[in-house]
């Protein structure tokens, strides 16, 4: 078992975790944090803790206790957010860790969350910037080639970071960037919101699967891919609770040309977590699953992630499904150019 | 040798565990040296934070070699360090995991220090003197040492719990506790760093052996270091006194309502001043007036 797969397994089966070694524990700590997941792994451990043993339970209690604190922040983040926005006139639909938290999903269990994600009609996205420069976010990019970037071809805003407490919020107007090559309806996207407490909205239970689908197996390189599919694991398993849910999602996939991604991801949560996938909807795997399978238990008992042929080959993919490849060729020239000034000293 | 192979060393210091290792044989050895006197196991085999310095690249193990940190609470991008100085760049990754990860105390970047069941809190930026002031009292004065970059505040009592990592020392401040500490309790010379020369000292064996002990808080001292400046002192209000704190926890603000309620306790059971001195006897008495004072 790769020291990946004590994680997978602690995750979707946590009863295996009766039988770990030290070792295992030590690996299953490692990828765990690694994989911003033993927050996850605690909340999971919860039902056998007292056969859990106690250096298990210590570093598990460390990190019940950060997410508690991310979340107390997530929550004053949103809540903040919301009052700055309350005048725009326009919904404001929370995304990601911060929705899953805001309408009490059980995806939030555990979870880290780091960044606040919103969704906003792209003609309110100047009303929107205004207000927040003017509740005390400022822009945290200062280079004009990324600001370029950001407003010119990707799906959200430059992130802004808020003067005092330092979060950051993501503004975005849809879920792929604009260069990408598939197109989600992104009037669509905001059509299927559903109310939350203060205000805000959350992406309808489908169209919440596809952005974390399209999220984990389209844009980008699997960075991040264990706890992705797990958040697709968890939506996946708590939607399919409500009758017709999987023939929504078909028809909302094929809308947001999203069938490719979302089969994607779910055939990867079915691998790793053992997802109830409809057939139809799983499709087979293919090279690109395996390439990504090689990655997500790529990292040893330490957490470390070796740089492997099969991951260059996904970094190439993801940027190569992001943007046309003239485009392509002049960003990496000058993300190669600036990784050099980026080091500092000790 | 594969990386699972790599030496390595497991750590206990006060209440937290580590695992160091490195394919850089001579980093470990250094570390086997200087923390010769602490635990090596864990009761259960199980340990907190794991912290490997291992080569920038593949190429860097054998040609030029250099190192870089990979911790389980990752560092920013940082400049390779020289093997030279490969436990260093160890510690600094044990205090990343303390100040990132750890979350069980309030960890407070201060010095401790105790004298029978009480203690004192020396709190100040970098270069103020902690380190020096708690090695004089470990040394001179017979305190028991807790720990001189971290201390760590119980969440549910006034009391301090020790972490005591070897001490580290800088500058002007070596040859002073050369003359006072055996030799054989100092690690190697190390020049170069950002903080100029380093040089670690071991703190006295009965204050490992008690790591496990924590001191109830009685004292917190500010200390200034100003070349010729005449010995002076001033009490410290507690909202001062938790301002001071706050902004040197690196954990306080993330606990929430508990790590205030825990600085507040301290601060609340043991009073605050702010000493000035211009040399480490002045120091050491004016700690000493202080300290009569509020244990009388």
């Amino acid at each position: 078992m790769t020291p990946a797969a004590i994680l997978h397994r602690a995750l979707a089966e946590p009863e295996s975790m009766r039988g770990l070694s030290a070792d295992d524990w030590n690996a299953l700590i490692r990828v765990g944090r690694a994989e911003r997941l033993l927050g996850t792994v605690a909340e999971r451990a919860v039902p056998l803790w007292d056969a859990l043993p106690a250096g298990a339970q210590t570093c598990l209690t460390e990190e019940r206790d950060i997410t508690r604190g991310d979340h107390l922040a997530a929550r004053w983040e949103i809540d903040r957010a919301a009052l700055a926005l309350r005048n725009v006139g326009c919904p404001v639909i929370l995304m990601k860790g911060s929705a899953y938290l805001h309408a009490g999903l059980p995806a939030a269990q555990g979870r880290r969350i780091g960044d606040l994600d919103i969704l906003v009609p792209r003609a309110a996205l100047p009303a929107v910037e205004a207000a927040l420069l003017a509740h005390g976010w400022l822009q945290a990019k200062e280079n004009a080639y990324d600001d370029h970037y950001y407003r010119t071809w990707m799906h959200e805003l430059p992130p802004m970071v808020h003067k005092e407490r330092g979060g950051v919020i993501d503004v975005h107007h849809t879920i792929l960037p604009l260069t990408a090559r598939l197109k989600p309806d992104a009037d669509a996207l905001i059509e299927s919101r559903v109310a939350v407490a203060d205000g805000l909205f959350v992406l309808g239970p489908a169209e919440m699967l596809l952005h974390s689908a399209a999220h984990v197996a389209y844009d980008g390189e699997f960075e991040g891919g264990t706890r992705n599919l797990w958040d697709i694991h968890c939506l996946a398993s708590d939607f399919a609770q409500t009758p017709g849910f999987w023939d929504r999602l078909t028809e909302a996939t094929d809308r947001h040309q999203l069938r490719v991604p979302l089969s994607r991801a779910l055939r990867l949560a079915r691998r790793l977590y053992g997802t109830d996938v409809p057939e139809t909807l799983a499709g087979r795997m293919d090279l690109v699953d395996r390439l990504a399978l090689r990655k997500l238990h790529g990292r040893d008992r330490f957490g470390h992630q070796g740089a492997k042929l099969s991951d260059r080959l996904l970094y190439m993919r993801g940027h190569w499904l992001r943007m046309p490849p003239l485009m392509l060729t002049e960003h990496l020239a000058r993300k190669a150019f600036r990784r050099k000034e980026r080091a500092q000293p000790v | 040798m594969t990386p699972d192979r790599w030496p390595s060393r497991t750590l206990r210091i006060g209440p937290a565990s580590f695992h160091l290792r490195s394919p850089f044989r001579r980093v470990i050895d250094e570390v086997n040296a200087l923390y010769r006197d602490y635990p090596a196991e864990t009761a259960d085999g199980i340990y907190d934070y794991a912290v490997s310095a291992v080569p920038s690249s593949p190429l860097r193990r054998w040609v030029n070699p250099n190192l870089r940190l990979e911790c389980d609470f990752e560092p920013f991008d940082t400049l390779p360090l020289p093997v030279e100085l490969g436990m260093l760049g160890l510690e600094m990754g044990m205090n990343l995991q303390m100040a990132v990860g750890y979350r069980r105390h309030v960890v407070v970047h201060a010095a401790s220090s105790a004298s029978g069941d009480k203690a004192a809190l020396l709190i100040g930026d970098s270069g103020a003197g902690k380190s020096t002031l708690s090695a004089l009292l470990a040394y001179r004065e017979g305190w028991r040492h807790l720990g001189d970059e971290f201390a760590l505040l119980d969440l549910d009592a006034p009391l301090l719990h020790p972490f005591p990592r070897p001490i580290s020392l800088k500058n002007a401040s070596i040859a002073a506790m050369e003359a006072r500490a055996p030799a054989d309790r100092f690690g190697p010379v190390l020049e170069g760093t950002v903080k100029g020369t380093i040089r670690h000292l071991l703190p006295p064996a009965a204050a490992i052996d008690a790591m496990e002990t924590p001191a109830e808080i009685a004292l917190v001292v500010a200390p200034h270091f100003r070349e010729n400046a005449a010995p002076a002192w001033r009490p410290m209000t507690r909202t001062e006194t938790y301002v001071r704190l706050a902004a040197s926890s690196t954990n306080q603000a993330l606990m929430g309502e508990a790590g205030f309620e825990a600085v507040w306790r301290c601060l609340a059971h043991a009073p605050a001043f702010d000493i000035m001195y211009g040399s480490s006897d002045d120091a050491l008495e004016l700690f000493e007036t202080l300290w009569r004072k509020v244990t009388a």
